[in-house]
């Protein structure tokens, strides 16, 4: 199943497809919207990926529930999709792959034999890190720790796709019980992409293969290692509610009149000011919509420790465990404190009172 | 005629929806993009090509830009990896491209602000190849080569 | 992993926690105490009633008497309008009321953004403009303290990080918003302990003067 890197470029085995300039056209014009690169590069994205060549992608799945996979496979535009995926040679894959138990591990390591510091590793899921349970996730017997580890050796970069790869996702969320970490956490002598989300916008996930594919290298990233062309801005700044927020108008209830009106959703629990995610542009299903244009707060997804970020309902400003409780007992503790501090106080003025021995100017005049 | 009806079929949907009409979103700030190309393609002949896939647009709001920017004269069709459906606005040189898959879901939607759309332009390439490709033609009708006649 | 997600968390978990904890312990302890050690008793016969003059007083002494205003109107106008200011920004801001609520489960009627927007705007003018006069005046800076700069301050960073949160000036938003968070838990934290305790305490000093001054039956 491991295929040595190709010696045909992309455009020439596009060509033997039956793929003509103007449909190559087409597939650049895509792929760039696809990147969010502005449609003035698709001149640019031509030349590049007429020139590209195949890269050997090994995909690991570890603490994960296959919902990245299945952005992906059900990704929109399945024509397009099905060209990015032809574009890589997915040599490995849990899921997709045909081969099973030796037969698929042993495709993994002939790709990785084969591609020695070529190929890409795409990572899905939260791994339990060396000090946990080796137990807790295994494929083949092998702990999901020796299995990343292994792979990442000889890789050219690191994709973690979906929350749980990138961030720890909810198999971190407190308490943790399989010491889940990150990609990032372990992995850092390699090139790690972030393309967190849970699941990730498909398109996204296909738009940095697109990018590596097309550019040979990294897309540019922002401070969580994602990429900035998806991540660069906040789900609240491409809102198209967000004239509502400027405007203060807010639904208050899923029913009442100002959700009806689609007014902002902040009050709702809108974790939008604080989530940087490209929904806004790209949508999902096919573009037809994204949460907030259903009428639905975003709950922060592609956000490290969102599970643990405070309730999905409450606003951003709430504190996460602050409450009157903790307030009025605090304020009780400090009234008995000021009660004891005054009763001393009292306490000191009456025994100066009850001690204080009458002084005749007689007395003082005999000290001086 | 029906094919401005086919470039914004998703759209229909939501403008459905839509309670009251609306007098925000981003439709005007791409309005105001378009008039600065068409400017610099009126005067320096420069090319301009939007993407309407990547805009945050709510609901309604390319109905509201493709209403704006109205319906031209041309309609054109190009097969190749799927129907892609180019259909000159009322402004000319303001071209809407709607790229489309083989099952006929949108890929991306383009603005282009220029002459012809290049789609529509056959590409360099090919025409490099146009003599030889006419030659041979000529050729198998008449079993001769052309130049020696 | 230290990011600006972890610091904003923090900002609205423990720390706000400990923040709270401090101001209700610190704040408590203090008013108990002063209503506790309360004055010493007055045996003279009172000549009038207390109550009705000590919120006469709360009233009078809020609003400057013209003398006071001729002599320092600069204290008076920019004292008002940025204490004003700071309470709407406070009290009537979306996120603000939303937090109390989610606190203590009470709420209240919000104001637009743009407003908050800008009485925040003008508060932060304000604020400039007292910290000059401050600087300048030669009496003023005279009797300025080093509690008087802390505050200041505090109270400045506060309105100006939530400034520029609600702009999203700073980038990434999460560290914007913590920065705020954490500064107005300083401004908790230091409340009970400084001169901004005479936000719990004005009025009752204020109704406690002018409850003097009428059981004396004297004019409030």
């Amino acid at each position: 199943m491991a295929t040595p890197i190709p010696e045909k470029t992309l455009g020439e085995r596009l060509r033997d497809h039956g793929l003509s300039r103007r449909g190559f056209l087409k597939l650049c014009a895509a792929t760039a919207s696809m990147m969010a690169l502005p449609a003035s590069m698709v001149p640019r994205i031509a030349a590049a990926l007429e020139q590209a060549r195949r890269p050997s992608v090994i995909w690991l799945s570890f603490q994960e529930c296959t919902g990245c996979t299945e952005s992906l496979t059900r990704s929109h535009a399945p024509t397009l999709e099905d060209l990015i995926l032809k574009m890589v040679s997915l040599d490995y894959h849990h899921t997709l792959q045909a081969a099973a138990g030796e037969a698929a591990e042993e495709a993994r390591l002939q790709a990785m034999e084969a591609n020695a510091g070529e190929y890409l590793v795409i990572v899905d899921g939260s791994i339990p890190g060396p000090d946990a349970n080796p137990g807790f996730s295994t494929v083949a017997g092998q702990s999901n720790y020796d299995i990343l580890m292994e792979t990442v050796e000889h890789a050219a970069a690191v994709i973690a796709v979906g929350t749980c790869a990138a961030f720890g996702g909810l198999p971190q969320a407190r308490p943790n019980p399989t010491g889940a970490m990150s990609v990032m956490d372990l992995v850092k002598d390699k090139p790690v992409i972030n393309v967190s989300g849970c699941p990730p916008v498909p398109m996204v996930i296909t738009g940095v293969l697109a990018h590596y594919l097309t550019f040979g290298r990294l897309p540019d990233l922002d401070a969580y290692g994602r990429p900035m062309a998806f991540f660069g801005q906040s789900i609240h700044d491409r809102c198209y509610r967000r004239p509502f927020y400027d405007k203060g108008l807010f639904a208050e209830s899923f029913d009442d009149q100002g959700a009806k009106e689609g007014w902002c959703l902040y009050r709702l629990g809108c974790k939008g000011p604080t989530t940087y995610n490209a929904c806004a542009t790209m949508k999902w299903n096919g573009g037809t919509s994204w949460p907030i244009e259903s009428g639905h707060p975003c709950l922060g997804c592609s956000e490290p420790s969102f599970w643990d970020g405070g309730g999905f309902y409450e606003p951003v400003s709430v504190p996460l465990t602050a409450n009157a409780g903790t307030l009025l007992t605090a304020g009780a503790v400090g009234a008995v404190v000021g009660g004891g501090s005054a009763a001393l106080a009292k306490h000191g003025v009456k025994k100066a009172d009850a001690e204080r021995q009458p002084v005749t100017i007689d007395e003082l005049e005999q000290t001086q | 005629m029906s094919d401005l009806d086919r470039i914004i079929p998703e759209t229909r949907a939501a403008k459905n929806c839509a309670r009251s009409p609306r007098d925000f979103g981003n439709a005007l700030p791409v309005l105001n993009e378009i008039r600065h190309a068409l400017e610099r393609l009126v005067e320096t002949g420069e090319e301009t090509r939007i993407d309407l896939s990547g805009m945050p647009f709510g609901p309604g709001d390319l109905d509201r830009l493709t209403a704006w920017l109205g319906k031209g004269e041309v309609t054109a069709t190009v097969e190749a990896l799927g129907p892609t459906q180019i259909q000159e606005t009322a402004i000319p040189g303001v071209w809407l491209v709607d790229y489309r898959s083989g099952e006929g879901q949108r890929l991306t939607l383009h603005l282009e602000i220029a002459p012809v759309p290049e789609l529509l332009r056959p590409q360099p390439r090919d025409l490099a190849e146009a003599l030889t490709l006419l030659d041979a033609r000529l050729e198998e009708d008449q079993g001769t080569p052309p130049e020696s006649s | 992993m230290n990011s600006a997600m972890d610091f904003l968390l923090w900002t609205k978990g423990p720390m706000f926690d400990i923040a709270m904890v401090i101001f209700a312990v610190g704040l408590l302890a203090r008013l108990v105490e002063i209503f506790m050690l309360g004055r010493a008793t007055n045996y003279a016969e009172p000549r009038a009633t207390e109550w009705l003059p000590g919120f006469r007083t709360v009233l009078t002494r809020s609003v400057p008497d013209p003398g006071t205003f001729q002599r320092a109107p600069f204290n008076v106008l920019v004292g008002w309008i940025w204490h004003i200011g700071f309470l709407v920004a406070l009290l009537l801001f979306v996120p603000h009321v939303e937090l109390v609520k989610g606190v203590l489960g009470i709420s209240w009627p919000a104001l637009p953004n743009p407003v908050v927007d800008v009485f925040t705007a003008v508060t932060l003018f304000s604020l400039v403009a007292t910290l000059v006069h401050r600087l300048t005046h030669p009496v003023k800076r005279h009797i300025s303290t080093v509690e008087d700069y802390l505050v200041w301050t505090v109270v400045f960073l506060v309105v100006l990080t939530g400034y520029l949160a609600y702009h999203r000036l700073v980038n990434p938003y999460p560290l914007a918003l913590g920065m705020h968070i954490l500064c107005a838990e300083i401004f908790l934290i230091i409340l009970p302990f400084t001169k901004l305790t005479h936000i719990f305490t004005t009025f009752i000093a204020r109704w406690y003067n002018g409850a003097a001054f009428g059981r004396k039956g004297v004019q409030s």
